[in-house]
C-alpha cells in the first residue's frame, strides 16, 4: 500500500529530514511511527501526501508513482487518504458539519446522501450533538474528533494522522485509539505518529522508530 | 452531468458567501465598478441623446433667401407663391421685413434695433426642402440663388456638418473611455481577488490537501469576479438613470425656452443587457488573470 525506496528528502538549507528510507506498509496494516521531534516522522507523513516531494528516492503509494505524480493527478490520490493532522486546519468561519461535507463536496457529492455520511461519522467520533457549532467553541479534545471525522468521512482506504493524541488527556486517546483500531478492523490502512509509547505498548501493532531521519527499527 | 452542475451551485454559493460576508468592502468595490462603468455609459446616452437633438433639426433643415432691399411685399409674396409650387419645396413662409425687425427686438436685440435710422432688413422667405439630403440641398440653393430678386442664400448645413463630426469625435471619446475603463474594471476585480485568495489562503489549503483541484479552487473565486463585475455593471445602470432623473428638469426648462418638449432617454432594456454581460465579463476575465497567478505565488502542494 505504502512503499519508500531510498526516500531522501532534504529542506532548502541543507537540513535532511529523511535519509534513504525503505519500508513497506501492507494493505490494511496499523502502524505507529515513533521518535523524538526532529526525527522525521511528519516528513514520512508528508511525503506519503504528496504535501512534500522527496529529494531522492521512489514512493509508491496505491500502486501510483508519487516522486513522478503530476499536480493535476494529486488532488485524486489525496482523496484516498485521510489526513489527520496536529494542528487540525479546521475551517473556522463554517460548523462543524460543513467542516466534514468539504470533502464530499469536492468529490461532487451533495444532497441526502452526503449529509448522511457527514452524519455517520459525526455519530462515530461522537460530534453529532455539536453539529451546527463553530470549531472554535469546540475543545481541543472535540476538535481533534472534528479532524478525524473529516479524514474518514469519505472513507479512504488509508488513513495518516500526526500526533493525533498529543495535547490530550488520556481517557481521551485511549478513545481515539479505539477508534482507529475500529476502522483498522474494517480494513483501513493506518499510520500513526506518536510519542506516547504506552498506548503502543497496550494497542500492539507495528511500530517503526526514526533516529534523525533514518529508520532504527522497523 | 450531476456532480458538474453540483459543483457549480456549491462555487457560486460559497462566491456569494463570501460577498456577503464583508458587505461593506463589497459595497464599495461595486461602488467603483459602477462610478468607472457608468463615465462611457453615460457619455454614451448624452451622444444619443445629443442625435436625438441634432436629428429632430436635421430634418427640417431650411434654405434661408434674403432678397434684395428694394424688393416689395407684393414681389416677395408672388415669389413665394411660385417657389411653393416647385416639386422639390415642401413648403414656403415669408418673413416680411416688419416681422423681421419684430423678431429681432424679441430676441433682446431691441436697443440697437432702436438706434437704427430706418429698418435695415429685407423681405426674407424660408424655404423647406422635399428632400434634405446634401447634394440635392446644394443644388437647390444654387438654383435659387440665381433668382432676381434673390440676394443670398444661407444654407443650414455647415453647421449641421460640424455637429456631425463632433459626434464622431464623441463616439471615438466613448469608445476609449470603455475601453480604458473596462481594463479598469478588471484590474480592480483583479486586486479584490487576489486580497480574497490572501485572505482565503488557509481555507484554500485545506481544500487542496483534502483532494480539491485547482479547478475546483479556481472556480468559486471566478464565479466572485463575475457577480462582482454584474453588481458593478447594476449600479452604473442605477447611477445613469438617477443622473438622467436628476437633469430631467433642467433639460425641460431649457427645451421649454425653445418651445419644445424634450425627455432624456435613458439605458434601454439591449443597452442595459449589454452593459450587464460586458461587466460580468469583464469582472470573470479580471478573476481569471489574478485567480492563475495568485495561486501559483501561494505555492500550495
Amino acid at each position: 500500500m505504502i512503499e519508500f525506496d531510498r526516500v531522501t528528502k532534504r529542506y532548502p538549507g541543507g537540513h535532511e529530514a529523511l535519509t534513504d528510507v525503505s519500508l513497506k506498509i501492507a494493505q490494511g496494516e496499523m502502524v505507529f511511527l515513533t521518535g523524538h521531534s526532529g526525527a522525521g516522522k511528519s516528513t514520512l507523513l508528508k511525503l506519503t501526501a504528496a504535501i512534500e516531494r522527496p529529494t531522492g528516492g521512489q514512493i509508491i503509494v496505491n500502486g501510483q508513482n508519487i516522486s513522478r505524480l503530476k499536480r493535476a493527478a494529486m488532488p485524486y490520490l489525496r482523496r484516498n487518504i485521510g489526513l489527520i493532522f496536529q494542528e487540525h486546519k479546521l475551517l473556522y468561519d463554517r460548523s462543524v458539519f460543513d467542516n466534514v461535507l468539504l470533502p464530499l463536496h469536492i468529490q461532487g457529492l451533495t444532497g441526502q446522501d452526503a449529509a448522511k455520511r457527514v452524519r455517520a461519522a459525526l455519530d462515530k467520533v461522537g460530534l453529532l450533538k455539536r453539529e451546527k457549532a463553530r470549531p472554535i467553541t469546540l475543545s481541543g479534545g472535540e476538535q481533534q474528533r472534528l479532524c478525524i471525522a473529516r479524514a474518514i468521512v469519505s472513507r479512504p482506504a488509508i488513513v495518516l494522522a500526526d500526533e493525533p493524541m498529543a495535547n490530550l488527556d488520556d481517557a481521551y486517546a485511549t478513545e481515539i485509539m479505539d477508534m482507529f483500531r475500529a476502522f483498522n478492523q474494517v480494513g483501513v490502512t493506518l499510520v500513526i505518529t506518536t510519542h506516547n509509547l504506552d498506548l503502543i505498548r497496550r494497542y500492539g501493532g507495528r511500530t517503526i522508530k526514526l533516529e534523525r531521519g533514518r529508520i532504527v527499527t522497523a | 452531468m450531476r456532480a458538474w452542475l453540483t459543483h457549480h451551485l456549491h462555487s457560486l454559493r460559497t462566491a456569494i458567501d463570501r460577498l456577503t460576508s464583508t458587505p461593506f468592502a463589497s459595497l464599495f468595490t461595486i461602488l467603483v465598478i459602477g462610478v468607472a462603468l457608468s463615465l462611457p455609459t453615460g457619455l454614451y446616452l448624452a451622444l444619443v441623446n445629443l442625435q436625438k437633438v441634432a436629428g429632430s433639426v436635421n430634418t427640417d433643415t431650411e434654405l434661408t433667401l434674403f432678397l434684395k432691399l428694394h424688393t416689395d411685399l407684393e414681389q416677395a409674396r408672388s415669389l413665394a407663391k411660385t417657389l411653393q409650387k416647385r416639386p422639390d419645396v415642401r413648403a414656403v413662409r415669408l418673413i416680411d421685413r416688419e416681422e423681421g425687425l419684430q423678431r429681432l427686438q424679441a430676441s433682446g436685440l431691441a436697443d440697437i434695433a432702436a438706434g437704427l435710422p430706418g429698418n435695415p432688413l429685407p423681405h426674407t422667405l424660408l424655404v423647406t426642402p422635399r428632400d434634405a439630403g446634401s447634394p440635392r440641398l446644394e443644388t437647390l440653393a444654387a438654383e435659387l440663388a440665381k433668382l432676381p430678386p434673390v440676394d443670398r442664400v444661407n444654407l443650414d448645413a455647415e453647421w449641421a456638418r460640424r455637429l456631425s463630426a463632433l459626434m464622431g469625435l464623441g463616439r471615438d471619446i466613448v469608445l476609449m473611455l470603455a475601453v480604458l475603463l473596462g481594463l479598469a474594471l478588471a484590474a480592480i476585480t483583479g486586486n479584490t481577488i487576489r486580497l480574497q485568495i490572501y485572505a482565503k489562503r488557509d481555507e484554500i489549503e485545506v481544500a487542496r490537501l483534502i483532494g480539491a483541484t485547482d479547478r475546483f479552487i479556481r472556480r468559486s473565486f471566478l464565479y466572485f469576479g463575475a457577480i462582482q463585475g454584474f453588481f458593478g455593471g447594476m449600479a452604473a445602470w442605477l447611477l445613469i438613470s438617477l443622473a438622467a432623473l436628476v437633469m430631467q428638469d433642467s433639460v425641460s426648462q431649457l427645451a421649454a425656452s425653445y418651445g419644445t418638449r424634450f425627455l432624456i432617454a435613458g439605458l434601454g432594456w439591449q443597452e442595459g443587457g449589454i452593459l450587464l454581460a460586458t461587466s460580468t465579463l469583464l469582472g470573470l476575465l479580471g478573476a481569471y488573470l489574478a485567480v492563475g497567478h495568485t495561486l501559483r505565488s501561494l505555492n500550495i502542494p
